[in-house]
């Protein structure tokens, strides 16, 4: 008897913690009143809120819109497409003005496009991109270059070492294997220092993206290479684990080795105001203000470019140290 | 010459034989690729070397691991311990960085204790799940790996939280006798769960459990509080093995700490020869494998393999291992050969040892 009824009381469990998980998703969605004072609407929904530098993102988003005098309706996606197309769907019957989005993935966004577009609300893209074939669907992206990234990070490093002589060994520390991120930010570094033949990759392994993994990776490069003199990592969280090695290995970082990373997070800029980095090329998530921009500019119908990028800078140990105070994530 | 053979072949015949052929390979092949690779110098008054490095990662994975070879051991699966890890980091270096002096070491302490003290519930939540309301271990347990990601991140508030304290840094990279301390704190662990299961009733009583769980209650067992107790435990391995990882980097990152270890962990209690199925477990067999799985990691990184063979690469060893480890594939292949001895694993021995 008592057997026969566990699976039942089981089953009540999962649904219960199903049910807990549906309604919480839904008490999430922002389904306020519609903007009836003339302001511009902009339907907003963001992927989640995975890291510091999504946070980030989401605030810059929200102060902008306050400043710019739009109506921001919000939604966090919790890194699930369905609750995305749903908040995408929310805004079309809300009729907004403008709807944005950051993509949690890059297929499978056609359908609900479309019906943003026969309901004539423009759609923009931040961050991240779509595959559409259908480049109509939306009206432009607005985002960071990687490449680009890498690329600054290159020719910074091409101006740094022009007096060295003899190879320059150069060690990489990938993001996750297959991201954009970490495919791009390595295409446009090895395109920058192709420039320079005594600059040389001696060794490139993925670090996940993560403190651990950088420094996991960081310890077994600097056994294997006695001469390391550059460190490229593809976010500030590597290059941040791999200064525990460094400095274990007894090297000092900054000046044995010189450091090269990207985003300028927090902690990232600290390290490089402390002379412990020596360059970050910045992947920033403050787009808010060119965002407001953007909807101004389409909600009144003017025509703008398929591809924007967000206003980015590269950092040295002085222009750290002077912006560190104001850094907001 | 015969006592030499019969020798010879208890070796072969041990069922830890095998596991360590590999990892001896292993440190071989990266000692032909690189002369450097085993050696071990004296950098700052410790010791400073590859082999350390695959100790003192390894410690974490051996936590983890011990626990789940319990769990496994019952018939069950704990597919949470990496969301514990990440939750007990999380708890600990919040409650680190909010202190006034982050170098106190009754502070310090408290952190820890309020850690395992959520560890504690953790486990008793995936216990009572299993034992009590009888849900499958693996759906049980899948409720708190998936909702416990996003509780740390809650504790951690999405953020990386970087602390600056000298004893919670020891946890993960202090020394002891010119070691790494958390080799000894991983040992300590293994000792004690050893001690506990093998020197008392309780390894057999788990065993029995695992092996038939009815027939063990009506023996007289209480099956369910045993099942109870090693999620929590598991739970506790996994807490600890939690300070380790984010002592480690001096930060708690709620997204990506402990992420997998689950799967490594699990991976680890096979090569070890604990059955998926439950029944006998083996200890020195799980630290064996997670050494294997930290050794396999590393050698990817020290002979530099492209991260997109790295994976296909790791892959084909764990295949080898577990291979190699089945009797009944290793019969296969020296039937084979004439004149090579028969295999003359025991019925006994072929039921002890079950993975693959």
């Amino acid at each position: 008897m008592r057997n026969m009824r566990m699976p039942r009381r089981a089953i009540g469990v999962v649904a219960a913690v199903l049910l807990a998980g549906s309604v919480a998703a839904c008490g999430n969605s922002d389904t306020g009143g519609e903007g009836g004072d003339g302001k511009i609407v902009l339907g907003f929904s963001q992927v989640g809120a995975e890291s510091g530098w999504r946070t980030a993102n989401t605030n810059s988003i929200k102060e902008a819109a306050g400043e710019a005098g739009i109506e921001l309706k919000f939604d966090d996606a919790q890194q699930k497409q369905e609750n995305q197309i749903k908040a995408i769907r929310n805004y079309i019957q809300q009729k907004v003005d403008v709807i944005a989005f950051s993509p949690v993935v890059e297929s499978g966004w056609d359908t609900v496009l479309k019906e943003a577009k026969d309901a004539g609300i423009p759609v923009i893209l931040t961050d991240r991109a779509v595959d559409s074939a259908d480049k109509s669907l939306y009206k432009t992206f607005l985002g960071s270059d990687f490449v680009k990234e890498g690329r600054l990070s290159g020719e910074w490093l091409i101006e740094n070492k022009k007096d060295a002589t003899g190879d320059v060994n150069i060690v990489e520390l990938q993001g996750t294997t297959g991201s954009a991120p970490a495919n791009d930010r390595k295409k446009g570094f090895a395109e920058a220092i192709a420039a320079d033949p005594k600059l040389k990759v001696i060794a490139s392994q993925s670090g996940d993206f993560t403190r651990a993994g950088g420094k996991q990776v960081m310890e077994q490069f600097l056994k294997a290479h006695p001469k390391i003199d550059v460190l490229f990592a593809h976010n500030d969280d590597m290059g941040l684990g791999a200064l525990e090695a460094i400095t274990a290995a007894g090297k000092v970082p900054g000046q044995d080795i010189t450091i090269i990373t990207i985003d300028a997070v927090k902690d990232g800029m600290q390290a490089l105001a402390d002379g412990k980095f020596n360059f970050i090329a910045e992947c920033s998530p403050l787009l808010g203000p060119q965002l407001m921009d953007l909807a101004k500019k389409v909600h009144a119908g003017e025509e703008v470019p398929a591809r924007i990028e967000t206003e980015e800078t590269t950092f040295t140990q002085e222009q750290a140290k002077e912006a560190l105070p104001n850094r907001k994530y | 010459m015969s006592d030499a053979k019969n020798r010879f072949q208890a070796m072969v015949g041990h069922r830890l034989f095998w596991p360590v052929a590999v990892l001896v390979v292993m440190l071989a092949a990266n000692t032909l690729y690189r002369p450097g690779f085993l050696t071990i110098e004296v950098k700052d008054g410790h010791l400073y070397g590859t082999p350390i490095d695959i100790l003192r990662l390894s410690a974490p994975l051996i936590l983890v691991a011990l626990g789940m070879t319990l769990v496994i051991s019952t018939g069950g699966i704990d597919l949470s311990v990496g969301s514990v890890c990440a939750i007990s980091g999380a708890i600990a270096c919040l409650y680190i960085s909010k202190a006034p002096d982050q170098n106190a070491l009754g502070m310090v302490l408290t952190a820890l204790a309020m850690a395992i003290g959520a560890a504690l519930v953790l486990g008793a939540w995936n216990g009572i799940l299993v034992s009590v309301i009888g849900i499958q271990p693996i759906i049980a347990t899948l409720i708190l790996m998936v909702a416990g990601r996003g509780l740390a991140q809650l504790i951690t508030e999405g953020q990386i939280i970087t602390i600056n304290s000298g004893p919670y840094r020891a946890i993960g990279l202090g020394h002891f006798l010119t070691l790494p301390l958390a080799i000894f704190i991983a040992l300590a662990a293994a000792l004690l769960v050893a001690a506990f299961t093998r020197r008392t009733a309780l390894g057999m009583i788990i065993e029995s459990v695992g092996g038939n769980r009815e027939a063990s209650r009506l023996a007289g067992i209480r099956s369910g509080r045993v099942v109870f107790l090693v999620y929590v435990v598991s739970a506790v391995c996994a807490a600890i093995a939690g300070f380790m990882m984010t002592a480690n980097v001096s930060s708690a990152d709620g997204n990506s700490a402990g992420l997998w270890v689950e799967l490594d962990a699990i991976l680890a209690v096979v090569i070890g020869g604990t059955s998926l199925a439950g029944g006998r477990f083996f200890l020195s067999g799980t630290i064996l494998g997670a050494l294997i799985i930290q050794t396999l990691t590393t050698t990817v990184y020290a002979m530099n393999i492209s991260p997109q063979t790295a994976l296909l690469f790791k892959a084909v060893v764990v295949i080898v291992v577990c291979l190699v480890q089945a009797p009944a594939f290793r019969a296969r292949f020296s039937r084979r050969r004439p004149g090579a001895a028969p295999p003359e694993a025991s019925p006994q021995r072929q039921k002890e040892q079950v993975p693959a």
